[in-house]
């Protein structure tokens, strides 16, 4: 019978299937990180189990880690450094391999993931974080859940699940001039709503993902949480395994050819159903900003705040009129010219070499508007050392952004550090949600190359009309 | 875990859609590598007045602070609660605050699941039959309890009416009894120990080994 990509995954994890309907599911590697992943494994330690198989297990420090340069144990969060300090002795009590701070491995969970060949096509992977979805971009089965289902995958190497349902999303042509994976994942969410996925293991395909670098692969199906669906997945193609066999824990010699055999065959067979297909005309889709606090809160950037006296539905209207408030928008206004006090290029969604090179294309030679607080955070250390070792860093700083280290930064506000109350900002993250990036603030999703362009201008500008100036 | 097959308790409406779980517990809330102390932290941007960074007091409009709503054990809620981060802190603050049922028309699922591994029961409800409940509580929540029972699966309002929901076996076993679910798990060692051995031969490019 013709599989999809998720069935070929699926089955070959299925070790029982229970009689509540519920499966059994083989869980290949599980990360951790110093937020959530402490509590599981104290929370472990407590109930008196262990970590059955140690050599899946993977942890490093991203959340709530000073980025600024020079950091150490000590977090801008009070009491941070018990998290930092925790994770680290957990992990070496458990046994599991940990990437400290001044690791050159270090980074966000899902970039380190990826680099390190610690997620490969066709394996499962679990993390204690809803962003652990963005693995799909290498095929790989990859989602967030909570820390006791985290404790229960690394004492029994499963997890038990209700089989979700399978979506296709399928975006053809190419991506207008300007136009990234990030707004492409703000269109789709815009359009279907911030729930059109749920239940949903979703199949992103098409011609306009098979052109996509891996980091776009990855923007996208990162925002697949975004869009409440259960994970994301593409296909791995040459693109994927050129990629993958490089990393330092892909398989070598006999076990790479066995391992190349297998993941040729991992790809949806002509004819085998999804339970929803969605498609996108990639000519339809432009740079797409947030003015709200729901990702769906997504329009073009000349785009316009709706006006709530439109929308039918009353709890959906009522909702609407508290995200204006909160965004101290009145209905109607244009979005591109709205003025911002800041602009942030970090996080798993965008802060990858492409990513950054887009944010320094449209930087270069321009400066920072006044008064506006420019960050960038490089996603992991390896993408800091390749960004620097291209000079990227220089054209960040000459524009007025400052620099730092690696990790989750100001994407969440965990490490204590967020922009002042109030502040509106212009961010390539993936949640504009209440209070994400700091008390107050008033977040505007966007892609780097969007955030770039406001950043110079000081207000939301369209990216396709800021020159370079080498 | 606390087994859960009939409760009974005040119930607050909180009917905005898409309550996201930074909303449910700020990331500068969750404080200490525990599941504890989380509950004072519950809803806080809405629940606290600030000035700057400062929490000064309670916020009187907020439904929780209301006399009306007191020891609230029951949530009514929007569509795609519990949505955004994987953080079972949210879990752990609305259980410690002493919630032991969340009704919405859907929950984010990840929360979900988290919610049935701490004996919190969501049950889902279409928006129009949380709209019902939430009016049926006026004008005394507190007299006008709601009264949720897993066995049957319905709901019962103090005026008499009373609501089906549907929820999975699955979830409903594992509240009804306060199962642990590793111990359930490890019941089908034999299974998983049979489905590893069987894997290292078929993807044996998949294992990895100790340092
Ligand atoms: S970068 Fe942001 S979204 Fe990604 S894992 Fe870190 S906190 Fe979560």
């Amino acid at each position: 019978m013709e599989q999809t990509l998720f069935d070929k995954i699926w089955n070959d994890h299925q070790v029982a299937e229970l009689d509540d309907g519920s499966f059994l599911v083989y869980i290949d590697r599980v990360f951790l990180h110093e937020r959530t992943g402490s509590v599981a494994l104290s929370s472990l330690a407590e109930s008196g189990r262990a970590v059955r198989n140690p050599a899946q297990v993977f942890g490093t420090v991203d959340h709530i880690i000073d980025t600024t340069p020079g950091r150490s144990d000590r977090t801008r969060m009070p009491g941070g450094e018990a998290f930092v300090r925790a994770m680290r002795e957990l992990s070496r009590q458990a046994g599991i391999r940990f990437i400290d701070i001044h690791d050159r491995r270090q980074g966000i969970s899902h970039l380190v993931s990826a680099e390190q060949g610690i997620a490969l096509p066709g394996l499962t992977l679990v993390c204690p974080d809803s962003h652990t979805c963005t693995l799909g971009a290498l095929g790989t089965l990859a989602w967030g859940i909570g820390s006791s289902e985290c404790e229960h995958a690394m004492a029994t190497e499963t997890l038990r699940l209700k089989k979700p349902g399978q979506m296709q999303v399928r975006c053809d042509g190419e991506l207008p001039a300007g136009v990234t994976a990030k707004d492409l994942a703000l269109h789709l969410i815009g359009r279907h709503s911030a729930a059109g996925g749920r239940g949903f293991a979703i199949e992103f395909c098409g011609s306009t993902v098979e052109r996509l670098p891996l980091a776009g692969r990855a923007t996208l199906c990162n925002m697949a949480v975004e869009f409440s669906a259960f994970t994301a997945l593409v296909a791995p193609d040459e693109k994927t395994l050129a990629y993958v066999e490089q990393r330092p824990l892909a398989p070598a010699g006999d076990q790479l050819a066995s391992a190349r055999q297998y993941w040729e065959r991992l790809h949806t067979d002509p004819g085998a159903r999804f339970d929803l297909q969605l498609t996108i005309d990639a000519a339809d889709v432009a740079p797409t900003v947030t003015w709200g606090t729901s990702p769906q809160h997504a329009v073009a950037v000349d785009g316009r705040v709706p006006d709530p006296r439109h929308i039918a539905d009353e709890q959906e209207r009522r909702t609407t009129e508290l995200a204006m408030a909160y965004m101290d928008l009145a209905p109607g206004t244009a979005v591109r010219d709205l003025a911002i006090d800041g602009a942030f290029i970090g996080s798993c969604t965008n802060s990858r070499l492409p990513d950054l090179r887009a944010a320094a294309a449209v930087l270069d030679g321009n400066r920072v508007a006044d008064g506006i607080t420019a960050i960038c955070v490089p996603g992991s250390s390896a993408i800091k050392r390749e960004a620097e070792a291209e000079g990227l860093d220089e054209v960040f700083r000459a524009a007025g952004f400052e620099w730092r280290e690696s990790g989750c930064s100001l994407c969440f506000y965990a490490g204590g550090e967020g922009f002042p109350t109030g502040a509106r900002v212009i961010s390539s993250t993936n949640r504009n949600f209440e209070g994400r990036q700091g008390r107050g603030v008033r977040t505007h999703l966007a892609s780097p190359a969007t955030v770039a362009a406001s950043a110079i201008a000081g207000r939301i500008a369209d990216c396709r009309e800021t020159t370079a100036r080498p | 875990m606390k087994p859960l097959r009939q409760h009974q308790g005040v119930a607050v409406p909180l009917l905005r859609i898409n309550i996201d779980t930074d909303a449910i517990i700020p990331s500068r809330e969750m404080k200490r590598v525990s599941k504890k102390g989380l509950g004072q932290g519950l809803f806080a941007g809405w629940r606290y007045r600030y000035e700057g960074d400062e929490k000064v007091g309670p916020e009187p409009e907020f439904a929780l602070n209301q006399p009306a709503y007191a020891g609230a054990s029951i949530l009514l809620a929007g569509a795609n609660f519990g949505c955004g981060s994987s953080r079972e802190h949210a879990v752990w603050a609305l259980a410690e605050y002493g919630f032991r049922v969340l009704v919405a028309p859907s929950f984010g699922s990840i929360f979900r699941n988290n919610c049935i591994r701490n004996g919190l029961l969501p049950v889902t409800l279409p928006a129009e039959q949380v709209e019902t409940l939430a009016d049926s509580l006026q004008p005394d929540p507190q007299q006008r309890r709601i009264k949720v029972d897993l066995e049957a699966r319905v709901i019962e309002t103090a005026d008499g009416r009373t609501l089906e929901f549907s929820i999975d076996e699955a979830a409903r076993k594992t509240l009804l009894d306060g199962l642990d679910a590793i111990e359930v798990t490890l019941r089908h060692d034999d299974a998983i120990q049979a489905f590893k051995a069987a894997d290292r031969q078929r993807r044996a490019w998949a294992s990895l080994w100790p340092e």
